[in-house]
């Protein structure tokens, strides 16, 4: 084996070595990021079926129930009820609402599990289109068998 | 009329694209020159085809000609007429044709600009670029042909989702496409070379310049999209690892890390199969892209087309394409015999490091980005990984991988003295250290992590302009000639890291010392944020061209100083009927003042819900782009790089 071809063994050794100890904490750290940064998402019958334990992040999508929406008397807290048709959740919300959120329309909403009241979003997800209906909402109600199909050929 | 010349431009163009991806390549293998001469032409000529099939369509919306479906569904006539030119390339069928267009442009300016390169070389870059574009054009006549009529048709529109009707966002898709499309340059040279079964540092020089352009347009693509989310979705935010965001930043990380691998390959002839490897991924990540943001399989914001039936080509053709280009690598990589050798304190190495970290990177971002539907397919749980996922592994990643950015310049090539460049940058080190404890406590604490990313920033300003500086000798005699004589590659290179330290900088001050309040607010009101003191003037009504809006009127005035006014506005259009928020933006060196305004909050209307953001060094941030972009737009104009230069480097 000549010097040179050593020499070469001995660079790709390190190199491998490198991209070992890069990848392994990357994967690492993947990992550990992974845990506290995943949301579920789920619908209200599904929301009452399972158990979950309180702090478990939550992605709640349905649609606003009608006549449900109510403001606080500082104008910017917000309750509403999210009803996937079978099951109705109660939903509170402290800060600015998108432009398309209305009585009647689909939303999903970010927060965690605290069973001792109603459901408190940290995020209310904007969506930018009005026919716009999130495809999770959209399985959900199919499910439920409330979906009506005049509003998937409005989305034309 | 019109149209159908279109459609029929567009069959023709996709025709000749069959016969430049198989004469030519099957003439280059036998060293048949005839069949190697039809690939410039046909080049020339699908551009030509794709060009007027574009005008066609274009058109279609100009005037806008309701019996096109498409235009139909996505124009009106009440629409300004940019925004009707920008609506060509605003819908699923447009943007895959203006994809197509820019494919067949680079086309023709590689069979221009690369005249004299190795002739079996450069008809086979042809024919590679002939076949991605096959590729498109069957996806355009077969699931999405943009020229479709409809009867009866329509007498108006359906207008254009307002949030899209924007000067931001009429140039965001087409600089994006540049850059995206740019990268099909890289793949065709990179798939050349395996068929020739050569690399060497010609092949780096003349892939060089086309990596950077795409890069280039990647960059500004990105950040004006980014820029376009800060001001128009009115939350002051200007990320969020949407599935649409890290389709375009995925192929933007790999492109950096190529361009750095390329200048290895380029001056010390190694790291060949890594390099063309990257191409190869650049390229993937730009079709995994157009498949994230074109299947709708991952909801999303952007998302503007959900048929399973485009999913499934789409799919199949990134398994042709990806598939196919890394079996030839396999199969040819290891004909690229590595050249010069380096020691593990190198340049060489420093930029293994960098393209190792920027790899690892795009590896994080795309697991994130796919997880969720992977997560879907195994268990069928419906999950979504949210922004601190990213912030916490991209961060990591980012922080040595700036810290490598800083040492790497003054490394020296082969083999590099690390007690010397320990002592050379030791009082850079110390420098930004300190600096960054006096801002930090300047600017009130705050999290350690905002700190860190100040160190880092501060640490990559001041070694960049260290290095510099001791490139240039700046203090002895004939600085100024030295300065002046700098490779334009150099200054390029210092232009790009410096903007990158001060969009660190721009990053650290809006994420870690942003303010934010929202207030119910009566005329008269006084809210104090971020040294500003914001008071609620009045309100009044605004009718633009297609749509009615309220208009407020603040007034910020910081230290008792002159006032300035603000004036967001709550719009509702009318073609699509959609309200959105139009918030007003006070931007300063320092900082910007971002407010907007929501609901009124009773029936007199003269109390409303305001939304104030404060954001600390915001036009760093896109300052710091503008300034990376300069840096590539500087090195791309390098001598080396211009195609008549490079005959003198050929063997």
């Amino acid at each position: 084996m000549t010097t040179r071809a050593g020499k070469r063994k001995k660079k790709r050794l390190y190199l491998v070595l490198t991209s070992m100890t890069v990848l392994v904490l990357a994967v690492g750290l993947v990992l550990t990021a992974l845990q506290d940064s995943i949301s579920l998402f789920v619908d209200p019958t599904e929301l009452k079926e399972r158990n979950f334990a309180d702090g478990q992040r939550i992605r709640l999508g349905g649609l606003v129930a009608e006549e449900s929406f109510s403001k606080d008397a500082d104008g910017l807290t917000y309750h509403f009820d999210i009803t996937d048709g079978a099951e109705t959740v109660s939903v509170v919300y402290k800060g600015s609402l998108p432009d398309l959120f209305r009585e009647g329309q689909g939303v999903v909403v970010e927060g965690s599990i605290n069973q001792h009241g109603p459901f408190v979003a940290t995020e209310v997800l904007a969506k930018h289109d009005e026919n716009y209906m999130p495809k999770e909402v959209v399985d959900s109600l199919k499910k439920r068998g409330v979906f009506r199909h005049a509003e998937e050929e409005e989305s034309i | 009329m019109i149209v159908e010349i279109g459609h029929f431009a567009l069959i023709l163009a996709c025709l000749l694209s069959l016969i430049q991806s198989t004469f030519p390549l099957y003439g280059s293998l036998k060293g048949k020159g005839r069949l190697m001469a039809i690939a410039a032409p046909a080049a020339y000529g699908q551009f030509l085809f794709v060009t007027i099939s574009f005008a066609a369509l274009m058109y279609a919306f100009v005037v806008s000609d309701f019996s096109v479906a498409n235009v139909a569904r996505n124009s009106h006539t009440l629409k300004p007429m940019l925004y009707k030119i920008s609506a060509t390339w605003g819908n699923h069928e447009g943007s895959i044709l203006f994809w197509t267009f820019i494919l067949s442009l680079y086309g023709a300016l590689v069979a221009f600009f690369g005249r004299k390169l190795p002739r079996t070389f450069y008809v086979k870059v042809l024919a590679i670029q002939a076949l991605v574009g096959l590729g498109f054009y069957l996806f355009l006549l077969l699931t999405s042909n943009p020229f479709e009529r409809i009867y009866p048709f329509p007498m108006e529109g359906n207008g254009l989702n307002p949030l899209l009707q924007d000067p931001g966002l009429a140039f965001h898709p087409p600089l994006l496409y540049m850059g995206y499309v740019g990268l099909s340059v890289t793949f065709s040279f990179a798939v050349g070379a395996l068929i020739e079964g050569r690399v060497d540092a010609a092949w780096a020089r003349w892939v060089r310049p086309w990596t950077l352009l795409a890069w280039c347009f990647l960059t500004a693509g990105i950040t004006l999209g980014s820029w376009w989310a800060y001001y128009e979705l009115g939350w002051g935010g200007w990320w969020f690892w949407d599935p649409v965001e890290n389709a375009s930043f995925m192929p933007w990380l790999v492109a950096t890390g190529l361009l750095h691998s390329a200048i290895v390959v380029e001056k010390r002839d190694t790291l060949k199969a890594w390099t063309i490897l990257l191409a190869i991924i650049a390229f993937s990540f730009s079709l995994l892209g157009t498949f994230i943001v074109r299947s709708g399989v991952l909801t999303s914001v952007h998302a503007f087309a959900t048929d399973p039936e485009r999913g499934v080509f789409i799919l199949m053709f990134l398994f042709i394409v990806i598939g196919g280009s890394l079996l030839l690598f396999a199969l040819r990589a290891d004909k690229l015999q590595p050249g010069g050798l380096f020691a593990p304190i190198s340049r060489e190495s420093m930029l293994v490091i960098n393209n190792l970290l920027l790899s690892v990177a795009a590896l994080v971002v795309m697991f994130g980005t796919l997880y969720p539907l992977l997560r879907d397919a195994l268990t069928g749980e419906k999950i979504t990984v949210g922004p601190p996922f990213f912030n916490l592994a991209f961060g990591f990643l980012m922080i040595p991988l700036i810290l490598v950015m800083g040492l790497g310049p003054s490394t020296s090539w082969k083999r590099a003295d690390l007690m010397g460049l320990a002592s050379r940058l030791k009082f850079v080190f110390a420098a930004s250290l300190l600096m960054a404890i006096a801002v930090f406590y300047a600017a009130g604490g705050g999290e350690i992590m905002a700190g860190i990313w100040l160190a880092v920033g501060l640490w990559l300003l001041l070694s960049t302009l260290y290095e510099w500086a001791e490139r240039v000798k700046l203090f002895k005699s004939g600085a100024l000639a030295r300065i002046l004589r700098q490779p334009r590659a150099s200054i390029g290179m210092s232009f790009g890291h410096l903007g990158l330290a001060i969009a660190v900088l721009g990053m650290a001050g809006t994420s870690y010392w942003g303010a934010e309040k929202q207030e119910i607010m009566s005329y008269g009101d006084k809210v104090s944020i971020g040294g500003y003191d914001v008071t609620f003037e009045n309100t009044d009504g605004v009718i633009g061209p297609n749509y009615t809006a309220v208009r407020a009127t603040f007034s910020a005035s910081r230290d008792g100083g002159k006032p300035q006014i603000l004036k967001p506005e709550a719009r509702v259009y009318l073609t699509p009927p959609m309200p959105t928020t139009e918030a007003a933006i006070l931007s300063r060196f320092t900082g910007d003042l971002f407010v907007v305004i929501g609901e009124a909050n009773n029936r007199a209307y003269d109390q409303w819900a305001v939304r104030l953001y404060h954001k600390p060094l915001q036009v760093w941030l896109w300052g710091g782009v503008a300034v990376m972009v300069l840096g590539g737009l500087i090195s791309l104009s390098d001598r080396r790089f211009r195609m008549g230069a490079l005959k003198g480097a050929k063997k």
